[in-house]
């Protein structure tokens, strides 16, 4: 039996999907493990503490003798975080992500290559390019960032896997040629560049997510001694997380404000104006807004911290509503769907 | 986290996160009653706060949303007529609150407006700081580093005096783009320095910019116009306002800022999709043929496609729509033409099934309506309802319905050339009248009900036959396997346009890129270099800088100066500096 290409790239998105079920679930047996680590090192430290209380309460800061000692303990001392080592389950994950990466990429390309055109032209085109670009961006951070950011693997795999799924099964649709309003360059400019902010927003919301987590386990654990102990402890702070969070999210912004003036000038050229209140144009500005707002947020006085993660929270809600809900259920000029 | 206040800080409000931090009690205890210039300033500064720029900015963000869930008057008219009629309730209340025009409306304007005068009240004063900023010296080294980020140490290297150390760093670090001061405090010479000016640069270009698109927005759309027109295939258009099917003009437009230009229409190329099985019919391509003439100049050839708009004597022309215009001839019962016309029929759906209307008004009994269908592949749906199943010209049939009666166009009040009001009118044939419509091919020519005269359908390939009558059967077999491409002309629907502030707006928009930029991505900070005598009398140097605003490089940007600057550190000495998170 001779397969299309576009068949051919069907299967890999399949395969993709089933890889990527491998590393969520190598990636959530990682995070049990790290609850366990982190209250087996509780009963641990109970042991010690006696001993340990007095010499850093005495300390009362890092003087050279304690900063000499690993970091790691001296956080645990203060907030009871834990040192968290090696996890097969963990490089599994990463192993099995990368493959699924390649896999997913295949999918992509061949479908470009079936439809003779860039493979982000409609509803199921834009799933796959823009969930690959998510992983693309998440293994990229992983090895950009000084911080072991795998943690996020549950997160990333199970976001894509849910996208893939729901694109592959309610938005295919065969290739066909691209009507004459996509025929531009614009269309591999501004919907790559769109794409892309997306997939750093969604990471920017997993550390916003995680780092509110964190934030909570850390004023529980600031009050009572007994806080429970789960795999946070085992992630970086809270404001760690935050900082990471804004980092990533502000090239997303600085991208998604480059989608909308590219989105603007290709209106001008297709639709005569490159400005005109279409449903797509009011979302686009909505989320720009928003993290706007966010970016503001983070330099006001009491509203860094927990408040300016919950702006990106609902910054990446609204950038999937946008995708989603926008897509399927508004009139407007944007009606590419293709279903 | 905030740093103490000194001149070189950006001048921000007062709740911003890098201000000095407001003391305790300090606005409740020692605070004067309040006149009304206190109550003024007091406004303007709660105007001007971070606070209120934030909430203004989510306000924004929501007041935008209703426009994407009821229809604007401004992108989709005919989606607000039908609102109306679906909720005939509702839809006065929401008009009320105008959210049919919801971005003109009041409250949006209210919220935006607030926001660019929060705005422009914080940029002002934070330019004029800057300027200052620019001119003025880093800060004195401060007495201890120790506490700072970065800190580190580095031997005095061999045979070097603290003066010379000092002078190479502040040598390097001016090459390495700051800003440096010497300072000697006891005897302890040191420097100070300090970059990345240009971040705040780069935030007051990303804010003023800001401001700048939504004035050329606003002049754009006061001095400019747009309009709309339909052209068939062979006719001329020129740029007056008479000429314009509709018209909209910006608040200050005068009409003598139209160039009188000539557009001619010479041919619409339409490509559909033939080979692929799940895209037959798709539209490929349209490319409008136009010769554009200017006042006593020569006629060009230009094309217009849907992409790519043709920019002519200070307008732009695009290509928003297309389809089918039948040539349709009517005579009376003397034989004599009452109507003859290239009628644009406008397409209902993706394979062009086309309404139009045929107005005539002089030259018979009564006034004569004809409601068209044209059908460019003719399908026979099982009900017996034709369809067009492909948009191109395979199989084009016209229907028509005959109306006789009064327009209603002689009382002066405008109508639409697209619609019929039958209201007034007998229906001659179709529908329940029992007689069947009128139906046609390109060529054909049939009688009007009641023995009115005749109707034809012209076929206008280029050296077709004459017309023959309908009911001629040799003529029936052979039109199946006829080419009928080029029998019925196209119409394309353009839209023209002047925005004389279009190119500043993209201009304002790239800045906007740019400051956004510089005020991420360039770190502002100062670092400072000491030689310090240890109680031992051996001189050490030490090395520490101070963020201004978000700036993750800033410990490594330390320890890679003083390793330039100094030489690596011993190994015991890495101990010593802050531990980098490690997990």
């Amino acid at each position: 039996m001779q397969l299309t290409l576009d068949e051919i790239s069907i299967l890999c998105v399949y395969s993709a999907m089933v890889v990527y079920a491998i590393a969520f679930i190598a990636f959530s047996i990682d995070l049990a493990r790290r609850s366990a680590a982190a209250t087996a090192a509780t009963d641990a430290a109970a042991r010690v503490e006696a001993k340990e209380a007095v010499g850093v309460g005495a300390s009362g800061g890092p003087s050279s003798a304690v900063a000499a000692k690993p970091a790691a303990s001296l956080r645990q001392a203060q907030d009871g975080a834990v040192a968290y080592g090696r996890s097969p389950s963990l490089r599994v994950g990463v192993a099995m992500t990368v493959l699924a990466w390649i896999l997913h990429l295949s999918a992509t390309v061949l479908r470009g290559l079936a439809a003779g055109r860039v493979p982000w032209a409609n509803m199921y085109e834009f799933a796959l390019t823009g969930t690959l670009i998510i992983t693309t961006v998440f293994l990229v951070v992983l090895v950009v960032s000084k911080q072991d950011l795998r943690f996020l693997g549950t997160f990333i795999t199970g976001l894509v896997l849910v996208l893939l799924g729901v694109a592959a099964l309610n938005f295919y649709v065969s290739p066909i040629p691209l009507p004459p309003a996509l025929q531009s360059v614009w269309l591999v400019i501004h919907v790559f560049v769109a794409s892309a902010s997306v997939g750093l927003f969604a990471l920017g919301f997993a550390l916003s997510v995680v780092q509110l987590m964190q934030a909570r386990r850390e004023s529980i654990a600031a009050t009572a001694k007994a806080a429970k102990l789960t795999f946070l402890a085992t992630l970086p702070d809270s404001v760690t997380l935050e900082n990471l969070a804004y980092r990533i999210n502000i090239i997303g912004f600085i991208m998604w404000t480059f989608t909308l003036m590219a989105g603007s000038i290709w209106a001008e050229k297709a639709w005569g104006r490159y400005w005109g209140w279409d449903t797509k144009e009011v979302w686009t500005f909505i989320i720009w807004v928003v993290y706007a707002g966010y970016i503001h947020a983070r330099a006001t006085r009491g509203w860094r911290g927990s408040r300016s993660a919950w702006l990106a929270i609902i910054g990446f809600s609204t950038v999937l509503f946008n995708f989603t809900v926008v897509n399927l259920f508004f009139k407007g000029l944007h009606a590419y769907s293709g279903l | 986290m905030s740093p103490q206040s000194d001149p070189g800080a950006p001048s921000r409000p007062a709740d911003h996160i890098d201000s000095t931090e407001p003391e305790a009690g300090d606005a409740s205890i020692a605070q004067p009653k309040l006149g009304f210039v206190g109550w003024l300033r007091f406004g303007w500064r709660q105007l001007t706060s971070m606070r209120t720029a934030l909430l203004l900015l989510l306000l924004l963000a929501i007041a935008a949303v209703p426009g994407s869930l009821v229809p604007q008057r401004s992108s989709d008219p005919n989606g607000v007529t039908q609102y109306f009629d679906k909720n005939p309730e509702l839809a006065p209340i929401l008009d009320g609150f105008q959210m049919f025009d919801v971005y003109t409306s009041a409250w949006f304007s209210a919220i935006y407006l607030l926001l660019f005068v929060s705005l422009i009240g914080c940029i002002i004063p934070r330019t004029k700081h800057h300027f200052e900023a620019l001119r003025a010296r880093p800060p004195r080294t401060p007495v201890r580093l120790s506490r700072l980020a970065g800190h580190t140490e580095r031997a005095l290297p061999e045979g070097e005096t603290a003066a010379a150390a000092i002078d190479s760093a502040a040598k390097q670090l001016r090459q390495s783009g700051y800003r440096v001061e010497r300072y000697e405090l006891r005897g302890e010479p040191s420097v100070s320095a300090e970059r990345g000016y240009l971040r705040e640069t780069g935030n007051l270009v990303f804010h003023t910019a800001l401001v700048g698109v939504l004035v050329a927005v606003g002049f754009g759309g006061g001095f400019g116009f747009s309009g709309q027109r339909v052209i068939v295939e062979g006719q001329t258009f020129v740029n007056t306002l008479a000429a314009y099917d509709s018209f909209n003009p910006g608040r200050f437009f005068t009409d003598t800022r139209l160039t009188p230009y000539g557009l001619t229409l010479e041919n619409l190329d339409a490509v559909y999709e033939t080979r692929n099985q799940d895209a037959i019919g798709q539209p490929i391509d349209f490319t409008a043929h136009v010769t554009v003439q200017g006042q006593g100049g020569d006629p060009e050839d230009r094309t217009v496609k849907v992409n790519e708009p043709l920019y002519t004597h200070g307008t732009d022309v695009y290509l928003l729509g297309n389809g089918y215009a039948p040539t349709i001839t009517v005579k009376n019962a003397d034989g004599e033409v009452v109507f003859t016309d290239a009628v644009p029929f406008l397409p209902q759906d993706a394979n062009l099934t086309s309404i139009g209307v045929v107005k005539v008004t002089d030259g018979m009994p009564e006034q004569l309506g004809m409601l068209g269908f044209f059908y460019p592949t003719q399908h026979e749906l099982t009900s017996g309802a034709y369809t067009s199943s492909y948009p191109d010209l395979i199989l084009p049939v016209l229907t028509l319905n005959v109306y006789a009666g009064d327009l209603g166009i002689d009382e002066g009040t405008p109508t639409s050339v697209y619609t019929l009001d039958p209201s007034t009118m007998e229906q001659l044939n179709g529908g329940k009248t029992g007689v069947d419509s009128i139906e046609l091919k390109p060529g054909q020519t049939a009688e009007l009900p009641n023995g009115l005269g005749t109707v034809t359908f012209e076929d206008v390939t280029p050296g077709a036959a004459p017309a023959v009558d309908v009911d001629d059967d040799a003529d029936a077999a052979a039109s199946e396997s006829r080419n009928y491409s080029q029998s019925v002309s196209r119409f394309a629907s353009f839209d023209i346009h002047h925005d004389p502030t279009q190119m500043w707006v993209l201009a304002f928009a790239a800045l906007i890129l740019g400051g956004l930029l510089v005020s991420l991505f360039v770190p502002r900070r100062r670092m400072w270099v000491k030689a310090v005598s240890k109680p031992d009398g051996s001189v050490v140097l030490e090395y520490a800088a101070l963020a201004r605003g978000d700036d993750p490089g800033l410990e490594d940007a330390v320890t890679g100066f003083a390793d330039k600057h100094a030489g690596p550190a011993d190994a015991d000495e890495t101990a010593d500096a802050p531990e980098k998170s490690s997990t």
